[in-house]
C-alpha cells in the first residue's frame, strides 16, 4: 500500500525512530576535520580586526585612519560607526565597532587597529541593574520602562484568607551566550556583483537577505555557506555589524576573502545576552497548603532594549494574582534569544518564591506540589507522573527532610522544580526556539513519504501491480501480497531514468506531525560547605516528556546538555559590569566561569515516551530541559543551609553572605 | 598542562630573555634565528620581522615564513590549515587548542611556533589516516560526546592522553585530568561515557 496521507509510523512498525544511533556529523567532529566558519583558511585571505569603543555610553567626535592606511600589510580600512551614523555616532555599549581593517595576518591588523585615533564625547551611562527600582522614579525616567500593573482574581482579599504568607527576593543576573566558535564570517566577492559568505550562523536560510539588506544588494546575490557552526543558543539567528564589516572590507580590497571573527573578550561583551530578571515576591497559601495568591514586583534589564515583562508566576495558574514590571535600559550589549528566553529566569523566581513557602508551611515541596497539581493545568497529569517517576530515580521520599531539621550544615540535601518547555515560537527555518526538530523532522518525514509515493507511481508498471498495492520494505519495492514480485531499491530508483526526484517538504502541512507544549520535572541533590560556600552537585534528575523521541541518544544529550549548561548558570555565570567604567569585567574564560567535568555530578535523564506521550508528534527538547536547573538547584541550596541565597549564580560569596545574614537574624529559617 | 616540569624545553627563561633582550634590538634583521651566548649557552633569537620555521606536524614537515609572534595555535590553522586545534579562550583556560608536543598534552595558544620547532607535533586530525577513526574518537561517536564538536578535538587529545595513563580512572581523576577542558554545549555525560568504554568499563548511561 502506498501512503497517501502523513502519519508517524506505528510502534510496532518503527525502523529508525527511536533507536539508538550515533549522530551522522560525529565522527567528523570526534576527528577534527568538521570546518567551521572559523576554520577557514581561502586563497589570499585577509584577517579583519577592528576599533571597538571603550565607552558604555559616548558618542564617536572624529576618527582619524590615515596611519593606520600607511601601513604595510594593511588593504582595507572601513568605517562602521562614524559621527554621522545612527544618532550622531550614538554608542550604547563598550565593545561596540568603530572601525574595521583588512591586513594580510592578524598581527599587523591589531598593529592598525591601534594606529586608529578616534575621538569620542562620553555621556552617562547605566550599566548595573540588581538594585530595586522605585516606581515612582523609574515613572518619570526614560530609562526605565513601566509596565501596566497586572491582576488576576481578588489578591487583596486572597492575600486576607491566607494563614500562611511568605515574602523574599529572587533573581539571575545578565549572563551571556559564550558560544566556543565566536561570531564571526569569511567574506568574499567572487566578481562585482556577487557576495559568497560563509558565516557562523544558526539562521543559513536568512542571512543572506539580511546581509543583502545591509548593503543594498540583491539577495539572490548573496551566497552562504556553513558546513558546522560551534554553538549558538540563540545568539547566532540575526545579521551583525561584524559580518557586514567582512563583506565590506572584502570589496574594498578588491573582492579577496576576508576572516573577520571576534576574539574571546568582545564575543563576551558584545555578542549576545540573557537579560536578568529579578522579583520582590509575596505568595501565600492556606494552612493545608492550598496556593491561593500571588504578589510581585519584578525587573531586569538586558542592553539599550530594555526586556519585556515576566510571565510569573511561571506555569503555575495562581487564582489571584497582583503584578508589576519595569524594564530597565542599560549600557549593555544587547541581549538575545537564550536557549528558552526568559524561561529560566521566571523559573528561578517562582519555583524560589513557592519553595519557601512550602518551607513555611512546613511541608515537602513535592508535597505542596502535588496539592496544588490543577493548577499545572493543562499538563497537571503529565506532571504528576513525571514527579512519581523523578521521586524514584531520585529517591525523594526516603531522603527529604524538612528545613528545619537542617542544622546539621554542609549535608546534601534535595530540591525539587517544575518547568515547561514554551513551543509556542512559529515553525521557521532557522535553529531556533526549538524548533529544529520539529520542523525538519515533519518536514523531512514528508518529503521521504513524497518521494516514495512518486517513486511507486514510477515504478508500478514494471511491477505489473498499481501502486497502491505496492510497499517499500527491506530496502525492495515489492507488491504486498507477492513479495515474489520485488525491485530492489536500487533497480526501483534506476527506473526513474535521468530525471530525479525533488522533494520539498515543508512545515507546517497536511498531518497533525507536531506539537507543543511539553512538561518536565527536575531535582537536584548538592552539598554545600559552609566553611566556604562551595556548592557541590551530587546528582540530578531530569524526567522529560517530549513527545515521539526520533532519536533517543541525542535527545538524551540535549537534556543531559540542558542540565551541564543549568549548572553553569546556577552556579558561576554572571556578566559582571562595572559602573565606574562601564565595561565588563569578566571578559575571559578564567572569570567568566562555565561548569567543568566535575563539577556536574550525576546526571540521571528520563524520557517519558510511550502511549500517551508519542501521539503528540514530535517536539523540540533543546529549550525545555535548561529551564528548570536553577530553580532546582538554587532550592537545594536553601534546603541545604537553611537559607535562601536570593540570586544565582550562587557563588560562595553570595552564600556565606545569606548564612551570616540568617545568623545575625538569630537562626535559620 | 605547558612545559612547566620540564623547563629546558622552554630554551630560554624569562629572567634570562630579558637581560639579552638588549642584545636583540641591536642585531641586526636577519631572516632566521641570530645564535646568542648567554650564560654559556647557545640561545636562538628570532625575529623581528618574519622567520623562516619548520614544524613536523602529524608527520609532515612544513614550513612558512612567520613573524615570532605567532602561537603554535595560529600556526597550525592559519599557515598549515591543520584546524583540529580550536581557537577559543585564546588564553590557556579551555583546553579547545589541546595538542601532543613530544607526547605531551600542552594547549597551542600557549606555545610559539618557534618554540615548537624540532618536536613530533600530534593533533585530532592527524591521529588516525584519513578514513579512519581513531578509537577514542570513536569512543566519542558511540557515546555521543559531542554536540556542536566545538570543543571536541580538544577534549579527544586530552581523554587520549589522559586514558593512556589512566587506563583505569576514578570519577575524581576524571574530573581532575580532564578538568582543563571546558564544553559550552554540556557534552561532559557522553566525555564520561566515552572515558568508561576506553577503559572497557560497564557503560553506564548518563552518568
Ligand atoms: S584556546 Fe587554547 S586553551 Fe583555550
Ligand atoms: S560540543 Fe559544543 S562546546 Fe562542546
Amino acid at each position: 500500500m502506498a501512503e497517501n496521507t502523513y502519519q508517524w509510523p506505528d510502534a510496532s512498525k518503527r525502523k529508525l525512530i527511536g533507536k539508538r544511533m550515533n549522530r551522522v556529523d560525529g565522527p567528523v567532529k570526534a576527528s577534527g576535520r568538521a570546518k567551521y566558519t572559523y576554520d577557514l583558511v581561502r586563497p589570499n585571505m585577509l584577517y579583519g580586526d577592528s576599533v571597538k569603543c571603550p565607552y558604555a555610553h559616548a558618542r564617536v567626535k572624529s576618527i582619524d585612519t590615515s596611519a593606520a592606511e600607511k601601513m604595510p600589510g594593511v588593504k582595507a580600512v572601513h568605517v562602521i560607526h562614524g559621527p554621522d551614523d545612527g544618532a550622531k555616532g550614538e554608542v550604547f555599549w563598550a565593545g561596540t565597532d568603530i572601525v574595521a581593517v583588512a591586513a594580510v595576518d592578524e598581527p599587523t591588523a591589531r598593529d592598525a587597529v591601534r594606529a586608529i585615533k578616534v575621538e569620542y564625547e562620553q555621556l552617562p551611562h547605566l550599566v548595573l541593574n540588581d538594585k530595586e527600582p522605585n516606581l515612582a522614579e523609574a515613572e518619570k525616567s526614560e530609562l526605565y520602562k513601566v509596565a501596566s500593573k497586572e491582576t488576576v482574581g481578588d489578591p487583596n482579599s486572597a492575600f486576607q484568607q491566607s494563614e500562611v504568607t511568605h515574602e523574599g527576593y529572587y533573581g539571575s543576573p545578565v549572563i551571556t551566550h559564550c558560544c566556543l566558535e565566536t561570531h564571526g564570517s569569511v567574506a568574499e566577492w567572487p566578481d562585482k556583483d556577487h557576495l559568497f559568505l560563509h558565516i557562523s550562523t544558526q539562521n543559513v536560510p536568512g542571512i543572506g537577505e539580511q546581509v543583502a539588506k545591509a548593503i543594498d544588494m540583491p539577495a539572490s546575490n548573496v551566497h552562504v555557506h556553513q558546513d558546522h557552526v560551534g554553538g549558538g543558543f540563540g545568539s547566532k539567528l540575526g545579521l551583525d555589524p561584524w559580518g557586514v564589516a567582512a563583506a565590506q572590507l572584502s570589496k574594498k580590497a578588491g573582492g579577496v576573502p576576508v576572516k573577520m571573527m571576534l576574539n574571546r573578550a568582545t564575543e563576551l561583551e558584545t555578542a549576545g545576552c540573557r537579560p536578568s530578571a529579578y522579583a520582590r515576591v509575596k505568595v501565600g497559601a492556606k494552612k493545608d497548603g492550598t496556593l491561593l495568591a500571588w504578589e510581585s514586583y519584578a525587573w531586569g534589564s538586558g542592553g539599550p532594549g530594555a526586556p519585556g515583562s515576566l510571565a510569573i508566576p511561571y506555569v503555575w495558574k495562581v487564582p489571584n494574582q497582583q503584578k508589576q514590571y519595569v524594564g530597565v535600559v542599560n549600557h549593555i550589549g544587547p541581549s538575545r534569544a537564550w536557549r528558552a528566553p526568559n524561561h529560566p529566569q521566571m523559573c528561578v523566581i517562582t519555583m524560589g518564591a513557592l519553595d519557601d513557602l512550602a518551607a513555611k508551611l512546613g511541608m515537602d515541596t513535592f508535597d505542596f506540589v502535588k496539592k496544588n497539581i490543577d493548577l499545572l493545568d493543562p499538563r497537571s497529569k503529565i506532571y504528576s507522573e513525571e514527579l512519581d517517576v523523578a521521586n524514584d530515580l531520585m529517591q525523594w521520599k526516603a531522603r527529604w527532610h524538612p528545613r528545619g531539621d537542617s542544622d546539621t550544615l554542609g549535608i546534601p540535601m534535595e530540591a525539587i522544580s517544575l518547568q515547561i518547555g514554551d513551543n509556542q515560537y512559529p515553525p521557521d527555518s532557522a535553529s531556533g526556539g526549538s524548533s529544529t526538530i520539529g520542523g525538519v523532522s515533519s518536514a523531512t518525514f514528508r518529503a521521504a513519504t513524497d518521494a516514495k509515493r512518486q517513486l511507486i507511481a514510477k515504478v508500478a508498471p514494471a511491477l505489473n501491480a498499481q501502486p497502491a498495492d505496492l510497499e517499500v520494505a527491506d530496502g525492495r519495492v515489492r507488491v504486498a501480497s507477492d513479495a515474489s514480485r520485488s525491485l530492489s531499491w536500487k533497480e526501483a530508483c534506476s527506473k526513474l531514468g535521468a530525471q530525479t526526484l525533488t522533494v520539498r517538504g515543508t512545515n507546517p502541512g497536511e498531518g497533525d506531525l507536531t506539537n507543543s507544549g511539553v512538561g518536565g520535572v527536575q531535582m537536584a541533590d548538592v552539598s554545600v560547605d559552609t566553611e566556604t560556600g562551595i556548592v557541590k552537585i551530587n546528582k540530578m534528575v531530569a524526567v522529560q516528556d517530549c513527545g515521539l523521541v526520533i532519536s533517543p541518544k541525542q535527545a538524551e544529550s540535549q537534556v543531559l546538555g540542558a542540565m551541564i549548561m543549568g549548572v553553569s548558570y546556577a552556579l558561576y555565570e554572571e556578566k559582571v559590569m562595572d559602573q565606574t567604567t562601564g565595561t565588563m569585567l569578566n571578559t575571559n574564560m578564567d572569570n567568566y566561569r562555565l561548569a567543568g567535568i566535575g563539577d556536574v555530578g550525576e546526571l540521571v535523564v528520563r524520557l517519558m515516551t510511550g502511549p500517551g506521550y508519542d501521539e503528540r508528534g514530535v517536539i523540540g527538547i533543546g529549550e525545555p530541559p535548561t529551564v528548570s536547573p536553577g530553580a532546582a538547584i538554587s532550592n537545594a541550596v536553601a534546603n541545604a543551609i537553611g537559607v535562601r541565597v536570593p540570586f544565582l549564580p550562587l557563588t560562595p560569596d553570595r552564600v556565606l553572605e545569606a548564612l551570616e545574614k540568617a545568623q545575625g537574624e538569630g537562626g535559620r529559617a | 598542562m605547558s612545559d612547566q616540569d620540564s623547563p629546558k624545553d622552554s630554551g630560554i627563561s624569562r629572567r634570562k630573555f630579558l637581560k639579552i633582550s638588549a642584545i636583540t634590538t641591536s642585531a641586526p634583521l636577519v631572516l632566521g634565528p641570530t645564535v646568542l651566548e648567554v650564560e654559556g649557552q647557545e640561545v636562538h633569537v628570532f625575529g623581528p620581522g618574519k622567520v623562516p620555521i619548520a614544524l613536523n606536524v602529524n608527520g609532515k614537515r612544513l614550513t612558512a615564513n612567520l613573524e615570532p609572534r605567532f602561537t603554535l595555535l595560529d600556526a597550525l590553522r592559519e599557515k598549515f590549515e591543520v584546524t583540529g586545534p580550536k581557537r577559543v579562550c585564546d588564553r590557556g583556560t579551555c583546553g579547545a587548542c589541546t595538542v601532543l608536543l613530544d607526547n605531551k598534552l600542552v594547549y597551542a595558544c600557549s606555545v610559539l611556533a618557534i618554540e615548537a620547532q624540532g618536536k613530533q607535533i600530534v593533533t585530532t586530525d592527524g591521529l588516525a589516516p584519513q578514513g579512519q577513526l581513531h578509537p577514542v574518537s570513536a569512543a566519542f561517536v558511540d557515546n555521543d560526546a559531542q554536540q556542536c564538536g566545538f570543543c571536541t578535538p580538544g577534549f579527544v587529545m586530552a581523554t587520549k592522553a589522559f586514558v593512556d595513563k589512566h587506563p583505569n580512572a576514578t570519577p575524581d581523576e576524571i574530573a581532575r585530568g580532564l578538568g582543563g577542558n571546558f564544553c559550552r554545549c554540556g557534552t561532559y555525560a557522553g566525555i564520561k561515557g566515552a572515558v568508561a568504554q576506553l577503559s572497557g568499563q560497564q557503560q553506564k548511561g548518563g552518568a
